[in-house]
């Protein structure tokens, strides 16, 4: 006689905490083949508002942290990502319908991509900044910052990208101090939520990384045109329908936000998706005469 | 005669060999243009320089069709070392034409002459030199290892720093490779068009520096046209955001260099006599015309009463007047219509209830001037302290704890400059690192280099000027391969060794 399994409640990760959404809606996420697999919480705009507050106030103290710190807190999340491959590997192959091998390279994908950003935590700066030499007796430094609160469209195709669509959009904003507020995959929010678990148990502090599950096409356009968010990744709105991420970012333009076009399937590693959301702070200093 | 009054000393105009009237400089040459032709004015005196052409819709096609020719048959196909030629050469004749053009620039934007001639024009030529020198060596600035030119860039600039503004846009786009098609300020165009005399005499082939004059609807047709790959603007957040919206989407590269509100903070223990003299350059330099004023004053409460009564006196030594004086400090405002901006805004302080203060000026009884103006017991909801003035009017603040100061500070839409005083070392760097702005000037303050990036955070815009990162603005980064495997459709081989391990 098999055991009764305990399937999870799949719930919202703002600021923190696992709350259901305050419209109390849900949606039903299946396998391709139509197979119920879980009430996901369908987000609201009062949800993708209170994320970004949850962003905001985590925002500071995250881009105050090290280098070195932020570079370990994101090595920890492959490692405990490593330790549980196997629900990750299970929720990609029931919610896109692939093999078990085709899962496990997505999941191995996605480890290896958080470790090769970790790395970048405590460099980057060191090749996106320069020191300056000014015609004048000025000490003059080049530095990037994070630019604030990013909010992002994480890839929405059917397959291949679940998990590692979202890391990929993710890794690189938060590694520079930015905290974000992300949308998930919508047909396979699944494994988002569960990494959002893993980012909980894994050092990140509440708040860096926001998930929503639900639809980009509801929630994108508060998030564009929200005055306290900085920055727009729009990696997987291409898929929203035809040409609205243009609307999104015409609506960006009102408050000047920062915006990555979408593209296709997972975004690929690079430094260019972290220097996207940093501002050069150039500082100036008077030297003495001697 | 007091010790500090001086006899006029008047730079003379014979050194200018302007025309009566100027066309559109269009593949190389001076065409008529098909809009209704302007004059430029002094704004000291109101008097006519010279008449300008206008650009319509027919002459911006014409320009970016001239500016693409020259990309792709000249341009694209020259080496970098030629491009780096052309562009010392521009700053060689610049050096030669310096004088000239200080005087000119004087005469068309009202600032005063030893602003123009030590500040404003040997950036410029410093500008062409310092890009002239990335042209062949773009494989080094750190976007790969073949970085491509963008094409033609579109390029709106405002009428504050005319010239330097040019430099600043046209150095690194032709540096880096592409064309461009430039639009200055309707109230300056007169050194963009001494510019394209420049670019004659510099042999620049035909085409690969255009300058179409006109206003608004010009620089509209300017930036939504079809053919243009790249979006340069520097000017009002507001017209920002309508380029943004009308970029939106099209895949044109966009850089915008917006409005600001800096802070300048200073502390009790700061160097008092070099925190004023930076507080007045911060905000009196140039009329306060600055995008990155030092427009707010944030000075510790227990400093404040000294610090404004040093002001005052300092600012009861500044000489307001001719601009082609020498003598002079505080020039005319570019515009009545940016004169009448500052005097209303101004009336609003006064009616929110703060306390308003000019040295006694004489002010000249024809052209735009506006007294270099202090307003004390500003609160930060004042519009004082959160709408850009853009000219020579002080808002002052206090703060008690340097968290109040940052807090503070960052209380603003715009993040592009600010200005930190004090001797304490360890407090102006903990200071600079929570400051958002894109340059923080620590015991000084308006400096500007073309080594030095510079741009803003927030509203005030995106993307940098100057140095290695103002060279990206104009460059597609050619990257590198990703160096780790992120499609999930081949496992990774390190995976199956270590399964093979463990079994």
């Amino acid at each position: 006689m098999s055991r009764l399994s305990v399937p999870k409640t799949y719930k919202l990760a703002i600021g923190g905490a696992f709350p259901r959404s305050e419209s109390g809606r849900t949606y039903v996420v299946t396998s391709p083949a139509g197979e119920f697999l879980a009430n996901a919480s369908l987000a609201s705009r009062k949800d993708a508002r209170d994320a970004v507050v949850a962003a905001r106030s985590a925002q500071a103290k995250w881009a105050g942290a090290t280098a070195y710190n932020r570079g370990q807190v994101l090595y920890r999340i492959a490692e405990l990502l490593e330790g549980r491959r196997a629900q990750f590997v299970d929720e990609i192959v029931q919610s896109e319908g692939v093999t078990a091998a085709v899962a496990g390279a997505q999941v191995d994908a996605t480890i290896d991509l958080w470790v090769w950003y970790a790395g970048w935590a405590d460099k980057y700066a060191q090749v996106a900044g320069n020191g300056n030499p000014v015609s004048g007796p000025y000490f003059n430094l080049s530095v990037p910052d994070a630019t604030g609160v990013v909010a992002a469209i994480a890839p929405q195709d059917r397959t291949g990208v679940s998990l590692l669509g979202l890391a990929a959009v993710v890794a690189p904003i938060v590694l520079s101090g930015n905290t974000v507020v992300v949308v998930a995959n919508e047909a396979a929010p699944l494994s988002a939520i569960s990494l959002a678990e893993v980012l909980a148990t894994s050092d990140v502090p509440g708040g860096v990384v926001n998930v929503l599950t639900g639809s980009p096409a509801e929630l994108a356009p508060w998030l564009a045109s929200h005055a306290d968010v900085n920055a727009l990744d729009l990696a997987g709105a291409g898929s929203i329908a035809d040409g609205a991420w243009v609307d999104l970012q015409i609506t960006a333009a009102e408050t000047l936000k920062r915006v990555l076009p979408p593209v296709e399937g997972a975004p690929a590693p690079s430094l260019e998706r972290i220097t996207a959301f940093v501002e050069t702070k150039t500082v100036w200093h008077t030297k003495a005469m001697l | 005669m007091s010790f500090l009054e001086y006899a006029p000393a008047p730079e003379s105009t014979a050194i200018l060999n302007l025309r009566d009237s100027y066309g559109l400089f269009i593949d190389g040459e001076f065409v008529d243009g098909h809009g209704a032709a302007f004059a430029t004015i002094s704004p000291s005196t109101e008097k006519r320089i010279a008449e300008v052409a206008c650009a319509d819709a027919s002459d911006v096609d014409r320009a970016v069709a001239a500016a693409r020719r020259a990309y792709d048959r000249t341009w694209s196909r020259m080496s970098g070392a030629d491009r780096g030629k052309y562009l010392f050469r521009i700053a060689r004749l610049i050096q030669e034409r310096a004088r000239e053009l200080a005087v000119a620039e004087s005469l068309d934007n009202g600032k005063p002459i030893k602003e123009t001639r030590d500040v404003d024009i040997p950036l410029v030529a410093a500008w062409f030199f310092y890009y002239a020198g990335w042209a062949d060596k773009l494989e080094y600035a750190g976007l790969g290892s073949s970085p491509r030119a963008l094409g033609v860039a579109a390029q709106v600039i405002p009428w504050n720093f005319p010239l330097l503004m040019l430099a600043w846009k046209i150095a690194p786009a032709l540096a880096a490779g592409n064309t461009v098609v430039l639009k200055p300020a309707e109230t300056t165009p007169l050194t963009a068009l001494l510019f394209a005399e420049i670019c004659q005499q510099a042999d620049l082939p035909a085409g690969v520096v255009n300058i179409i004059t006109g206003a608004g609807e010009t620089g509209r047709a300017l930036v939504s046209h079809d053919d243009v790959n790249k979006v340069a603007f520097t000017g009002s957040t507001p017209v920002g955001r309508e380029i943004a919206r009308a970029v939106a989407g099209t895949g044109k590269k966009l850089t915008l260099e917006l409005g600001g509100k800096g802070a300048n903070i200073v502390f009790d223990d700061a160097a008092m006599d070099q925190a004023v003299e930076g507080i007045v350059s911060g905000i009196f330099f140039n009329q306060g015309h600055v995008c990155c004023a030092g427009s707010r004053l944030l000075v510790q409460e227990n400093v404040h009463d000294e610090l404004v009564d040093r002001l005052k006196t300092r600012l009861s030594t500044l000489r307001l007047g001719d601009p082609l004086d020498k003598n002079t400090d505080i020039g005319a405002i570019n515009s009545r219509e940016q004169l009448d901006r500052i005097r209303a805004l101004s009336d609003i302080g006064e009616q929110e209830g703060a306390e308003r203060w000019s040295p006694a000026c004489e002010i000249p009884s024809n052209g735009f001037w506006f007294a270099p103006t202090i307003f004390t017991n500003v609160s930060t909801s004042h519009r004082i302290a959160r709408d850009e003035i853009f000219g020579p009017v002080l808002s002052v603040l206090t703060f008690r704890t340097p968290e109040e100061a940052v807090a503070k500070a960052n209380n603003t839409p715009y993040g592009l400059s600010a200005g930190i005083w004090t001797e304490k070392a360890s407090r102006m760097l903990a200071l600079a690192d929570r400051l958002r702005a894109g340059v923080v000037w620590a015991n000084t303050f308006n400096k500007f280099d073309p080594a030095s990036p510079f741009g803003g955070y927030k509203e005030s815009g995106y993307g940098r000027e100057g140095g290695r990162h103002g060279l990206a603005a104009y460059l597609e980064a050619s990257g590198w391969q990703a160096p780790i495997e992120s499609s999930p459709a081949s496992p990774r081989s390190g995976r199956k060794a270590r399964k093979a391990v463990a079994k």
